[in-house]
């Protein structure tokens, strides 16, 4: 059926495939999502942190990047992002049951500390913001070898507070690197509200200081998240320097398994951004636009289990790491 | 087939939960996932999910109670042969510690400078080593004492990166008493502790130890330790001296042995069982100890055992001891004098304070830091007493490092309160009694037994009422307290009974005369007697 | 071979192990145009451009955690710190991420990134120009510190660093850059960075040290030469990993240490030497384990005789090693 202007304005130009494989990688990240809370809340997973909420910017800037030939230096919430990369339901179900073929650490780090060297998704630490540093470097790299390769650097508002973003974001734009600095901003750390962490409402001000474009986007409209990513990479492989993307996104959960977020939010707000998750309504407008179907999101849901399903079992009769292998890769020619 | 579920760790460092609500109840169907109870933590409120499909059979804990993390709270009727949760996973799964460290060193004893020797009752008499660490230290090497190495054995390094002014005199007093058999020691607490205390075999020349390197070498070279000369700190036997002497003796050229005086502190050095678990014989292996005699062993060579007599063989201490008793008889024209003192004053102040002193200070109040204290008074008055004697002259020392005897089982130690003249009787007391269980358990200093004044010895603690000791060279006089025993005294024209104690004091007529002597004692006695038995404690 | 400066000789090893691997870069404060504050990377923007000699912001954790990320990215960063005393904002970055990269993702990810500044006092520097903090990086596992002493080693190990695949802390003394002066080999050579070097052979006291010290600890060695006593001088050039078998070989054949430093003594290199001759050697100890270090104030006062007293000189040296003599 012809697609009207409108439409087309309104899916930004992107194909009914790209739509629904959109949707499909939310979905699928989102389930995952889910059943890491289970278990943990089963007792058979000590700790997750989660990113539900945050699923429609990721899997954007997800999308926009090429896989193995861009850098991506996430943050903890990333989850989706790293699955659009290439990353598996079993590999982060091995990192969070804490076994041996974890594929970020080997069972050494917490669960969601990001690394894979095969997807160019550099290592990260608990500490907050180095990362944007690291991207800030990766994107040198790139620029004296020439290459038109773009770095992916994301964090929470929280962790704009770090002086670590500053440098960065001043480096980056004194030498006009292609990295795209996104901001996550779900509106608290932890327990403390946005309007404890920055004098402004928006961290995309702080772009105007060091001179490079300040982007915000509703972190929970899909398509409009696609729209900016797709932007913000061409400017980046262009080589027009960095932007700052703040995407305002919801924290659908507390902010770990160790946190009890309705202690410091109403229950009010925690009711209504319900509502507002990006899930629900980019469902609901990719059905509008016909893009699904009656039964096609349920259907997709239960394939998606299956593929959970499986890889839980598989990732909960993996082997655990043994003391053995303690002492290894603290030095070069220390590996197994 | 029936599924426990346990109650699962809702947050690190959380220990149990309360159930708040069950969500299932017996009989109802259950999906696996599915939540089927409502949780409160200190962290979070959590929904609990089922582990698998089934019906629930049993509610274990009921709405309200707390359950520890672990603990059953359902169980549930399961189709399938499903397996448990499984276990939380934790840090059990575990990071080996890796690299095997170095083991702890096998000794936890400090170098201490193992008590000298030991002269008989009372006194740790350095022998002859007194005169061998500055004869001996003279050639060529830097003053002894200079530093921080001088001034204690157990140094620990300098933070301050400087050097230490602190003097440490390489003089070690040596004395030794007449032959009762009688060891005296500390009052009360030395009498405690002597009971338990083992033997520590320990003999030596004043002032120095092994280290583990000499030990290792004369181990490894069989070395006669009576053979060497040290040249290290205080008359140490330096790893260099047992190298040098091994060189020597393999090339043929081993020195003959000197009369007593010089060599003897030298082949006495302290091996104490803490240091080394062979007991002292068998470091010394058997060819060495036949040639090496002084004149003590020489005399002991002109008696042949009898039959159904026993030879107990000579120790490095008993050597020592033998050796230090005759050198300083044969140094010091030893005269004697005695007073009777009353001790009323003191036993009233005495009895008046012990337990109040023993509550707050945790030693026992003896009558020793009563006559310490009168006997530093006097030698403030008497310097002839606190002295020295040397051809250039009698040195009257400025310090007044006041040796207290204590005798163990084996051996004799005189440890050295330093700069006693500066202590309260209150002061006397703790450190004296701290200097006697460390001695007891061979941790002193090499300060602490090194540079006595003057020597003394409560000879009266073990029972004795008159004893006459012999001089711990180099110093002028020792003197002993013998036991205070009730005596019928006359008073005025009456009898009366009071606490009586004799003092005896062995002076060396070269650097005093009677006179001096006896004017010294019975100060001692003024001082003593002349007590406020109502004045405090001080 | 030419007689060369410390520094010479780490501005030449830096060189041409950038002519030779063009992954070679160098970032840091004033680096550039002007060629380092005390001018080791001299001439070097000139000849390699200003992508390879980055004058950086004013910005401490930036510079090595922008080198941490050139690094996973191909490249082979030298970052510079002005001062060692200026290091602190970047400890997060050395610590917390180039240490421990390559355990955190067990293998998959490495940093080979050098951190080099200089360090160390007697230049009038104060309290923030002289500090030799090197034992907050010594004691953390997944770093390598270095510190070499004679321009010989200071080219060896500069190219050794740079060629490490793990991070590399190289401190360079300041004092040392003219003051000392050695034989230096033309072209490609390298010193490893885990082996301490006998600098004088003896039989009597050994003595450890690193840095300036090595050469302070030889003039007070000297003049117990002359007395007859012998010393035996290890240089221990890698405070991590230190090298373990140098110091219980040493410390064994003689009997009597001295362990010599700048830095503050408490909880420094000098105490981890000493306690490892505690424990591998004992039996073989003819006194007490010694050491001479800084004392227990923050830094090093600008005030002549205040930076004597702070300073270990060759006569505080001798006097502590005629003590062990004498013992």
């Amino acid at each position: 059926m012809a697609i009207t202007k409108t439409e087309t304005k309104a899916r930004a130009g992107l194909d009914a495939e790209t739509l629904r494989l959109m949707y499909r990688h939310m979905l699928r990240s989102r389930l995952l999502d889910e059943r890491l809370w289970v278990l943990n809340r089963q007792g058979r997973a000590p700790f997750w942190i989660s990113g539900e909420g945050h699923e429609a910017v990721q899997v954007a800037f997800g999308m926009n990047l090429r896989p193995m030939h861009d850098w991506v230096a996430p943050y903890y919430r990333d989850l989706a992002l790293t699955l659009v990369l290439g990353m598996t339901p079993k590999d982060h179900l091995l990192s969070v049951l804490q076994r041996a073929d974890d594929p970020n650490s080997g069972g050494r780090q917490m669960p969601a500390h990001y690394g894979c060297r095969r997807l160019n998704i550099i290592s990260t630490g608990s500490p907050v913001g180095t990362q944007l540093l690291h991207a800030a470097g990766l994107a040198l790299a790139s620029r004296i070898r020439g290459e038109d390769a773009v770095t992916f650097t994301s964090i929470g508002e929280g962790g704009t507070s770090e002086g670590d973003f500053h440098e960065a974001l001043n480096f980056a734009a004194i030498h006009k690197l292609a990295v795209i600095f996104v901001v996550e901003n779900n509106g608290f750390a932890i327990s403390v509200p946005w309007q404890k962490q920055m004098p402004t409402q928006d961290v995309a001000d702080h772009a105007k200081g060091y001179g490079i474009p300040g982007v915000i986007v509703d972190g929970c409209d899909a398509i409009a998240c696609y729209r900016v990513a797709r932007e913000a990479v061409k400017r980046a492989r262009r080589g027009d320097g960095p932007t700052l993307v703040e995407a305002k996104v919801l924290r659908l959960t507390s902010h770990s398994s160790d946190d009890d977020q309705r202690r410091y939010r109403s229950a009010e707000d925690l009711e209504a951004q319900k509502e507002r998750d990006s899930l629900l309504r980019f469902k609901a407008t990719l059905e509008e636009l016909g893009v699904l179907h009656p039964g096609d999101a349920e259907e997709m849901r239960a394939e998606l289990l299956i593929e959970l399903d499986r890889a839980t079992d598989e990732a909960e009769a993996a082997p655990l790491p043994s003391p053995d292998t303690a002492m290894r890769n603290v030095y070069a020619d220390e590996g197994a | 087939m029936p599924l426990t579920v346990t109650m699962p760790q809702l947050g690190e460092s959380v220990t149990e939960g309360t159930i708040a609500r069950w969500l299932k109840q017996p009989g109802d169907a259950i999906a696996k996932y599915e939540s089927i109870a409502e949780v409160i933590t200190d962290k979070v409120n959590a929904e609990i999910p089922a582990p698998a499909d089934g019906v629930m059979a049993q509610v274990i804990a009921p709405e309200g109670t707390v359950v520890p993390v672990g603990q059953p709270i359902c169980s549930i009727e399961t189709s399938v042969d499903a397996s448990a949760p499984a276990a939380p996973s934790g840090p059990e799964a575990g990071v080996a510690s890796a690299s095997a460290q170095a083991e702890p060193s096998a000794t936890a004893t400090p170098p201490a400078m193992s008590p000298p020797q030991t002269a008989q009752p009372a006194l740790s008499g350095a022998s002859a080593a007194p005169q061998a660490p500055t004869e001996q230290s003279a050639p060529g090497t830097p003053e002894p004492g200079a530093g921080e190495l001088a001034a204690s054995a157990q140094r620990r390094g300098s933070d301050d990166g400087r050097p230490s002014p602190s003097q440490a005199s390489a003089e070690q007093a040596s004395a030794g008493q007449g032959s009762d058999g009688q060891a005296s020691s500390e009052q009360a607490a030395t009498r405690q502790a002597s009971d338990g205390q083992a033997a520590d075999g320990n003999g030596s020349a004043a002032g120095y130890h092994l280290t583990p390197a000499v030990r290792m070498l004369v181990r490894e070279h069989g070395v006669d330790l009576r053979e060497l000369t040290g040249s290290g700190l205080g008359g140490r036997i330096t790893k260099k001296d047992v190298l040098e002497y091994v060189q020597r003796r393999d090339a043929g050229s081993v020195p003959q042995r000197t009369p007593a005086g010089a060599s003897a502190p030298a082949t006495a050095p302290a091996m104490s069982p803490a240091q080394m678990p062979q007991p002292a014989p068998s470091v010394v292996p058997a060819p060495a100890p036949a040639p090496a005699s002084p004149a003590p062993a020489s005399v002991a060579a002109s008696i042949t055992p009898g039959e159904g007599d026993t030879v107990v063989p000579l120790s490095q201490v008993r050597r020592s001891i033998a050796e230090h008793m005759v050198r300083s008889r044969q140094t010091s024209p030893h005269a004697y004098v005695m007073v009777e003192v009353d001790m009323s004053a003191v036993s009233r102040i005495r009895d008046r304070e012990k337990a109040a002193f023993e509550q707050r200070h945790g030693v026992k109040l003896t009558f020793l830091p009563f006559v310490a204290r009168a006997v530093i008074e006097a030698l403030q008055r008497f310097p002839t007493l606190n002295a020295s004697w040397s051809d250039a002259g009698i040195v009257l020392k400025r310090d007044i490092n006041l040796g207290i005897a204590v005798a163990l089982e084996d051996n004799l130690i005189v440890p050295v309160v330093r700069n006693a003249d500066r202590l309260s009787i209150i002061g006397l007391a703790t450190t004296m009694a701290d200097l006697g269980a460390r001695a007891r358990s061979n941790h002193l200093k090499l300060d602490e037994i090194q540079g006595g004044t003057f020597t003394l010895n409560n000879t009266g603690a073990l029972g004795a009422v008159m004893t006459q000791a012999i001089i711990n060279q180099p110093q002028a006089a020792i003197l002993t307290m013998d036991m205070v025993v009730k005596r019928p005294v006359v008073v005025g024209d009456a009898i009366a009974i009071r606490p009586v104690m004799n003092l005896g004091l062995s002076f060396d007529h070269r650097i005093n005369d009677g006179l001096p002597a006896t004017r010294f004692i019975t100060t001692v006695q003024q001082l003593l007697e002349s007590l406020d038995p109502s004045g405090t404690l001080v | 071979m030419a007689v060369q400066t410390y520094i010479e000789a780490i501005h030449d090893g830096i060189r041409e192990e950038m002519q030779r691997d063009e992954r070679v870069m160098i970032l840091g404060e004033d680096v550039g145009k002007k060629g380092g504050v005390f001018g080791v990377t001299e001439g070097l923007q000139k000849e390699f451009g200003e992508w390879r000699v980055l004058d950086s912001p004013l910005a401490e954790s930036m510079i090595v955690g922008v080198a941490i990320g050139a690094a996973m990215n191909g490249m082979r960063p030298i970052a510079e710190i002005q001062f060692q005393d200026f290091i602190m904002p970047a400890v997060d970055q050395i610590i917390s991420e180039a240490a421990k990269m390559r355990y955190r993702s067990n293998g998959d990810w490495n940093v080979p990134v050098v951190v080099r500044s200089p360090f160390g006092g007697g230049v009038h520097g104060a309290l923030y120009h002289s500090q030799s903090i090197e034992a907050i990086f010594a004691h953390i596992p997944g770093l390598r510190v270095v510190v070499p002493s004679t321009p010989y080693d200071a080219k060896g190990m500069i190219i050794a660093a740079i060629r490490c695949p793990d991070p590399v802390l190289y401190f360079e003394h300041k004092r040392a850059y003219r003051a000392i002066k050695g034989e230096v080999p033309e072209g490609d050579y390298t010193v490893p960075l885990d082996r301490a070097t006998t600098v004088r052979e003896g039989t009597d006291i050994a003595v450890f040290s690193y840095g300036m010290m090595v050469h302070t600890a030889l003039e007070a060695v000297d003049r117990l030469a002359a007395d007859g006593f012998s010393c035996e001088v290890t240089d221990l050039r890698s405070l991590r990993p230190i090298d373990r078998e140098a110091i219980v070989t040493s410390a064994s054949k003689c009997g009597k240490v001295l362990i010599v430093q700048e830095a503050n003594l408490a909880v420094s290199v000098a105490s981890e030497v000493a306690a490892i001759i505690a424990e591998d050697c004992f039996d073989r100890l003819d006194a007490p384990v010694m050491r001479i270090g800084g004392p227990e104030i923050p830094a090093m006062p600008y005030s002549p005789p205040l930076e004597k007293f702070y300073l270990t000189t060759p006569d505080k040296v001798e006097a502590k090693l005629r003590e062990l003599a004498a013992y």
